[in-house]
């Protein structure tokens, strides 16, 4: 029993929710793009990224918002250390240990994470945390609607990067022939190390836009993480623009398909789509042939 | 095997040295020695401590250790087990891991161990797979939480628990939910059941649904979702539909919250909302976190007898420690002193005496708002669920009267 009057709030809020989905797999794409792994670690640092803007609100009465110019580069210093000294040095070239040191990294940082700061979630209180903007057919709340433009401008800024300097053009030189690249001069390492940063950095801003309306707790990563790879095989791999397409398409499905088959149920078109396409389109829908 | 333990107070070799000592005290000694000079060199109680402290439900799990170790603490600074020559608890850690077959495991050990008995478990699923592995060894067991009736009902004569279980929460919320909206002049006609989709809140909706017909409360809809739900703007718009007069979550904590944080974002503002067992309405972090969001949400759940001395002592003690003092703490600290009692009383370790003394105990000396403590299949018949409020930013008994230090408001203010 759905009416009509409530589908148009649940596709903006499947908006809302979906362009910080997109934000999570746009790092996790990148990753992949460059680096051509797949980073299990990806939810488990998110996690670290909630825990970082919880602490500082808690701890320096910063607001998670105003900590976007801290998490980013702390988070970006933070991926490019652990590409750099963990896992380059440690998986010896070969993509299936990188794999394997990411799961490892996961499993590691979780269990850090729950010895050090137990099971209990963290959640802030924000004075703007239960205000909402009436748009007439939908209340929307007002860290959704920071979330939706935070998510859609950082993913822009991030495809600027990407396509206009010379950074952005070194990372695709690696990402696209790893021997040319080198060969013209590029520090593959450094370039490697700097991907990573970037993708984690980016798990640093979601962090900052999704706390005011959630929570952190060691094992929080793994809800986003599943669905950001659904996100990534969608857009297809390496694809920013994917990523933030995919992101919505996902995150409308399972708002819309929470309302009409209820909420455990929602997932199923999700899941459903991702088959449909591997079948049909495995590039994904922006994805170039290998 | 014991090095797989967490161990504390007794070492393995103080523990050995202590056996020997013990032992020759025990033969030579007889009662009339005098307890101080014989209770360092008691031999100590084994007793093992099982939680999900790792994994899904781990919050509870640690919660509940804390006030299992509050207890040993106290028994072991108040003399030991005065029958046994002031013998230790010593306290044997177990993490099940939030699943029942490491619990199980864990028993194994247990009994390779030499425990005399086992207290713990939290989770029904887990509690229904540690009680069965316990009886195999005939080791008695007692139940911290677990709510689900199987655990009581498997015939196993080595379980009990002091707690009460789903059916009692079931029965007492609908009788009390009724008395409150008849007092009221019945406000309430219509509800919509929130919960998440596992055996606990698949189950407990399933018999307010059944059940709230017979109290004239007609239910619009049953939402289900999964756990962890990671956004419930679609459900609270659903509710917004229905605009039901009373919206009855059975979620755990997380998701609990996120539902009342929502609502209140969502400016859905039914009459009440009322749980069983609700995961966040009966803890001091919500209502510390969120009071808006959390102000006169009512829940039939586990609770101390406010009136107690005893037990704001240790509330006291809990928040000392940094820890909320939740029904997880409380109930442990409980189940850990009913068995030093029985041990008390068995003046023994062996396991069967330790049994017979739990089926004949009639345990007096706890803070809980039950009756008189009599066991019936390894049930405590005493047991009582109470309902609660958040009322000026605390949580309140409001029924039944004989333990309420508050008066319920309902239907809520606009």
């Amino acid at each position: 029993m759905v009416e009509a009057a409530i589908i148009v709030p649940a596709i903006l809020n499947g908006l809302t929710t979906g362009a910080v989905y997109a934000l999570v797999a746009v790092g996790l794409t990148l990753i992949y793009g460059v680096l051509h792994i797949i980073n299990f670690a990806h939810g488990a640092l998110l996690m670290v990224a909630l825990y970082g803007v919880y602490f500082l609100h808690a701890l320096g009465g910063v607001d998670p918002y105003l900590a976007l110019p801290i998490m980013i580069p702390a988070m970006f210093a933070l991926g490019y250390g652990l590409q750099r000294f963990v896992i380059g040095r440690a998986s010896h070239g070969k993509d299936e240990n990188v794999m394997l040191v990411t799961l490892g990294l996961a499993i590691v940082i979780e269990n850090l994470a729950l010895y050090l700061w137990s099971s209990d979630t963290r959640t802030i209180d924000t004075p703007y945390g239960f205000s909402t903007v009436d748009f007439g057919v939908a209340l929307i709340a007002v860290p959704k609607l920071i979330a939706f433009a935070g998510a859609l401008l950082l993913t822009l800024a991030l495809w600027a990067l990407m396509r206009w300097t010379d950074l952005g053009k070194a990372i695709r030189a690696v990402a696209k022939e790893r021997r040319g690249a080198a060969l013209v001069g590029i520090d593959i390492e450094h370039l490697y190390a700097m991907s990573f940063g970037i993708g984690i950095a980016c798990l640093g801003a979601a962090a900052c836009l999704l706390l005011p309306s959630y929570y952190a707790s060691p094992h929080i990563g793994s809800a986003f993480v599943l669905i950001a790879f659904t996100i990534v095989v969608l857009g297809g791999m390496g694809s920013f623009v994917g990523a933030l397409v995919g992101g919505l398409i996902i995150g409308v499905t399972e708002s819309v398909g929470g309302l009409f088959l209820g909420d455990s149920l929602g997932q199923l078109g999700v899941f459903l789509i991702f088959i449909a396409v591997l079948l049909f389109r495995p590039t994904g829908l922006f994805g170039q042939k290998a | 095997m014991t090095s797989k333990f967490d161990r504390l107070s007794v070492t393995r070799r103080r523990f050995l040295a202590g056996s020997a000592l013990g032992g020759l005290a025990v033969a030579t000694g007889g009662i009339a020695a005098p307890h101080i000079a014989r209770a360092a060199d008691a031999p100590a109680v084994k007793v093992g401590i099982i939680h999900p402290v790792t994994g899904g439900v781990s919050y509870s799990g640690t919660q509940g250790r804390a006030g299992a170790m509050m207890a040993v603490d106290d028994i072991n600074a108040a003399g030991g087990i005065k029958s046994l020559g002031g013998a230790k608890l010593d306290a044997l850690l177990a993490d099940a891991q939030s699943k029942a077959d490491v619990g199980a495991a864990q028993i194994e050990k247990y009994n390779d161990a030499g425990v005399s008995a086992v207290v713990g478990g939290y989770a029904s699923f887990i509690c229904l797979a540690t009680t069965q592995a316990a009886a195999k060894h005939g080791i008695p067991y007692v139940v911290d939480v677990g709510t689900d009736d199987r655990i009581v009902k498997a015939g196993l004569k080595n379980t009990f628990r002091f707690s009460p279980g789903y059916g009692v929460f079931v029965e007492t919320a609908i009788r009390t939910l009724n008395e409150i909206n008849t007092a009221a002049g019945k406000p309430a006609k219509t509800a919509v059941i929130v919960h998440e989709g596992s055996a606990f809140g698949a189950g407990t909706a399933a018999l307010l649904q059944k059940n709230l017909g017979g109290i004239g409360i007609n239910v619009l809809e049953v939402m289900k979702h999964p756990t962890p739900n990671l956004d419930f703007n679609n459900i609270v718009l659903r509710i917004k539909a229905a605009n039901p007069d009373l919206v009855i979550p059975a979620d755990y904590y997380n998701e609990y919250v996120l539902l009342a944080r929502t609502m209140q974002q969502q400016k859905v503002k039914p009459k009440a909302i009322f749980s069983v067992l609700g995961g966040a309405a009966s803890q001091y972090k919500f209502v510390k976190d969120f009071p808006e969001a959390a102000a006169y949400i009512m829940d039939c759940n586990h609770w101390y007898n406010p009136h107690k001395e005893a037990a704001q002592v240790l509330r006291k003690k809990t928040e000392a420690k940094g820890l909320y003092y939740t029904y997880e703490v409380f109930l442990n600290y409980e189940a850990v002193m009913l068995l030093a009692d029985a041990i008390e009383r068995a003046a023994s370790t062996d396991r069967a005496k330790i049994i017979d003394a739990l089926t004949n105990s009639s345990w007096a000396g706890h803070f809980m708002p039950y009756g008189p403590t009599r066991f019936e299949n390894g049930q405590n018949t005493g047991a009582r669920a109470v309902n609660l409020q958040v009322l000026d930013n605390d949580i309140k008994v409001i029924l039944p009267p004989e333990f309420a230090n508050a008066k319920p408001v309902f239907p809520r203010p606009v």
